[in-house]
């Protein structure tokens, strides 16, 4: 696709707590690593030493099983140890707080710790206290990076590139950090974005991100090369932001007769997991000629990788050389 | 005559009745005795006691009328011991405290601690808010006028809104009986719930649930309703949108008895301070965006807003060293009121009157109190300030016990050197 990436670049952040704020070169030499990962994840034995004998912590105070997951066995693949840590069997119940956490964390010297934070902000706060790399595995409603950056290298791989695009992002806009990240990063990467949902589904001046705004699925995905889908949160929907999912599903579920106005091959993205009949009609999300909703979680495997490679990378280097 | 103090060489100042000349003021006791140009053109007699201003400035102490503190209840905060401090070393010599405190300030037990601490502590003048509602809930109202016998300067419910218009008109009614003022914070609760920044594209960015401007609006002109019916007296603190202003404005325009403030943070911030997630930049209500900013000092300018009170907000550091959404709303600004005051004289927005009136007799006359004036007869309670005298603010030199400023390293310009409450020297520098 483009030139191999050369080994001994120093990638220019520390962290990756956000898209917003990457340069187009930043995220494709994420995505171009991230390609070769593929191939390693797709041989019979995945694992390599790159990161032997590095310490890699999942902090989430979130649930979530198929993100920690995927950078578990991303570090794993890469050799590192992986330590899992939840908000429930952690001191944070115990109403240590967000800072001490991360000062403790500091003292058993990791080399990446990856956050998942109920709050916007979180992770960068924890971030400014730790000497090692932080990945936002998703924050509040700011931002998910990782998530952003599988479903760009899930859309280069079929479709060739970002550039030009018309990628319509649909559903739960206001309380989504998936959205936002995709945001940033197809709008640095040329991508046409649009928002699809309700207003009452919208954050305020989310136009300012530079996207066209759309109440109506048939506007929204008129020519779209790609729709992306967003999870409802059904347990605080019903009656605050939309009336009855019975009527989300109408208007706003992704069905072959909405799909109808996008462009014949466009594909179809969501972040998972999926509620059906809700946001996605379930032969849509089947659909496996139009369908990318799993190769989207094979790619977040490498993806994560490419970013725990990168962002290790200055820290190995000063290892080598001591 | 004990107790005498000639102030000499002074660039007197009294926004109440325009004089700004250079002269002497002699204190006796606790009141001013004369003042004026000449005073002591035959050599001051024996025994006063004699201090040279050099050519300072020597106004009225400052009246701040929005105060928080964590006496009693939250002392880790401020007490009033503390928060006297701040206000001495902020050239305050009359502060006016919120009821926001554990208990609530909604009894007359409540009123007579307060006193009896402030008389004990004895440097600014301390007055205190009843409360408008029992534990400032929002139901029922309090004993308004035995609160008002024990000292109460006016009623509010504080940094809570009096949402229910059933009971901001009964507030209003009630407390003309006694001739009180009624103080509400406009914020629409159902508006603004979870909310935790202006609503707008940085919101957005940033992730964080926005407070939207009209959450303010609709409450200040649902209030000035109610004022026209019952002909009550009210106070909007801290406005903070263009529309606030303007609807105020127009209310005044129209003969309603209503006054309103703000504070330095809304028209010396906006809500691009808030950054990437900066705690203090958090306050309630939040930072609005530029425009807004503008209106709040055009307001001040032509004289809608009245006054101008720190708000201050004590928090200690387990309060805001947490995400956005979690850390408590507040900033600190006792010692930060006279030079963000200040600022506005000196990029020409203010006249120089004008902007000591906002912060020392009008916000005194909103609270019918007899301060705020250099007057024969008056309260010594003075401050003599370098106007000119640029710093820069360190939080870590402040006397409140909290340190939650988001103006640390701005360089201002204009200091307090000395305040002087009831004739008495309660702080000066060095």
């Amino acid at each position: 696709m483009t030139a191999p990436d050369p080994q001994d670049a120093i990638f220019p952040h520390r962290h990756l707590l956000g898209i917003e704020g990457l340069r187009a070169g930043e995220i494709t030499r994420i995505l171009d690593l991230a390609d070769g990962y593929v191939e390693q994840n797709r041989r019979p034995v995945k694992k390599s030493t790159l990161l032997d004998g590095r310490t890699l912590v999942n902090l989430f105070f979130e649930n979530s099983t198929r993100t920690r997951t995927s950078f578990e066995l991303a570090g794993k693949r890469l050799g590192a140890d992986v330590i899992n840590m939840s908000s429930d069997g952690s001191s944070v119940k115990k109403g240590e707080t967000l800072i001490d956490t991360a000062m403790t964390l500091n003292a058993m010297h990791l080399d990446a710790l990856v956050v998942r934070h109920a709050d916007s902000g979180a992770v960068k706060l924890l971030a400014d206290k730790v000497n090692c790399s932080v990945i936002n595995a998703g924050d509040g409603h700011h931002e998910h990076p990782t998530q952003a950056l599988l479903d760009a290298l899930a859309i280069r791989r079929r479709v060739g590139r970002l550039d030009g695009l018309i990628v319509a992002i649909c559903g739960d806009i206001l309380h989504s950090r998936v959205a936002r990240s995709n945001i940033h990063l197809l709008n640095a990467m040329g991508a046409r974005v649009r928002c699809v949902a309700p207003p009452t589904l919208l954050p305020s001046q989310i136009e300012r991100l530079g996207v066209e705004v759309h109440h109506h699925m048939k506007e929204g995905l008129k020519d779209a090369d790609v729709v992306m889908m967003l999870r409802l949160q059904t347990e605080r929907m019903s009656g605050q932001y939309i009336p009855s999912t019975r009527e989300y599903f109408y208007f706003y579920g992704l069905d072959y007769e909405k799909l109808e106005v996008a462009k014949p091959d466009a594909v179809i993205m969501h972040p998972g997991p999926m509620n059906r009949g809700v946001e996605i009609d379930s032969e849509v999300a089947d659909d496996l000629k139009r369908s990318m909703i799993l190769d989207q979680v094979e790619l977040g495997v490498a993806v994560r990788m490419a970013v725990l490679d990168l962002l290790t990378r200055e820290r190995r280097r000063a290892g080598d050389t001591q | 005559m004990t107790g005498r103090v000639a102030y000499r060489n002074a660039r007197l100042l009294d926004p109440a009745t325009g004089l700004d000349q250079r002269g002497d003021l002699l204190t006796e006791g606790g009141r001013i005795a004369d003042f004026g140009a000449g005073l002591f053109n035959g050599g001051v007699p024996d025994g006063i006691e004699t201090v040279d201003l050099s050519g300072l400035c020597l106004a009225p102490g400052l009246v701040d009328m929005r105060v928080l503190i964590g006496e009693p209840g939250e002392e880790e905060k401020d007490t009033i011991k503390s928060a006297s401090r701040a206000a001495a070393a902020g050239g305050i010599t009359a502060m006016a405290l919120l009821p926001n405190t554990d208990p609530v300030l909604d009894e007359v037990a409540g009123l007579e601690f307060v006193a009896r601490r402030a008389r004990e502590v004895k440097l600014v003048k301390v007055f205190a808010y009843g409360s408008a509602t029992r534990g400032t809930e929002g139901k029922e109202i309090t004993e308004m006028g035995l609160l008002a016998h024990a000292g109460a300067v006016a009623f509010t419910d504080g940094t809570k809104t009096i949402a229910s218009a059933k009971t901001m008109r009964r507030a209003l009614s009630y407390a003309k009986t006694f001739g009180k003022l009624i103080v509400q914070h406009p914020e629409e609760p159902s508006l603004a719930s979870g909310g935790m920044m202006n609503s707008g594209e940085i919101a957005t960015r940033l992730g964080l649930v926005g407070i939207p401007r009209e959450a303010e609006i609709i409450m200040i002109e649902r209030d000035l309703r109610l004022v026209e019916l019952t002909g009550g007296r009210l106070h909007f603190a801290h406005v903070t949108t263009s529309e606030s202003v303007e609807l105020i404005r127009r209310a005044k325009a129209r003969g309603l008895r209503v006054t309103c403030d703000t504070a330095p943070h809304y028209f010396a911030l906006t809500e691009v301070d808030v950054g990437d997630y900066r705690t203090y930049a958090k306050v309630s209500p939040p930072l609005r965006g530029e425009m807004d900013r503008r209106a709040v000092v055009e307001g001040l300018a032509d004289g809608t807003i009245d006054a101008i009170a720190s708000d201050h907000v004590p928090q200690d550091q387990d309060q805001k060293r947490l995400p956005f959404a979690q850390a408590a709303p507040g900033v600190i600004g006792l010692e930060t009121l006279l030079p963000l005051t200040l600022e506005l004289v000196h990029k020409g927005k203010l006249p120089l009157l004008k902007a000591l009136a906002c912060v020392t007799v009008n916000p005194a006359a909103i609270l019918d109190l007899p301060l705020g004036r250099i007057a024969r007869g008056a309260a010594a309670d003075l401050v003599a300030f370098d106007l000119d005298r640029p710093w820069q603010v360190d939080v870590s030199a402040f006397q409140s016990k909290s340190k939650n400023s988001p103006f640390e390293d701005r360089p201002v310009q204009g200091r307090p050197l000395r305040t002087i409450v009831d004739g008495r020297t309660v702080w000066a520098e060095g």
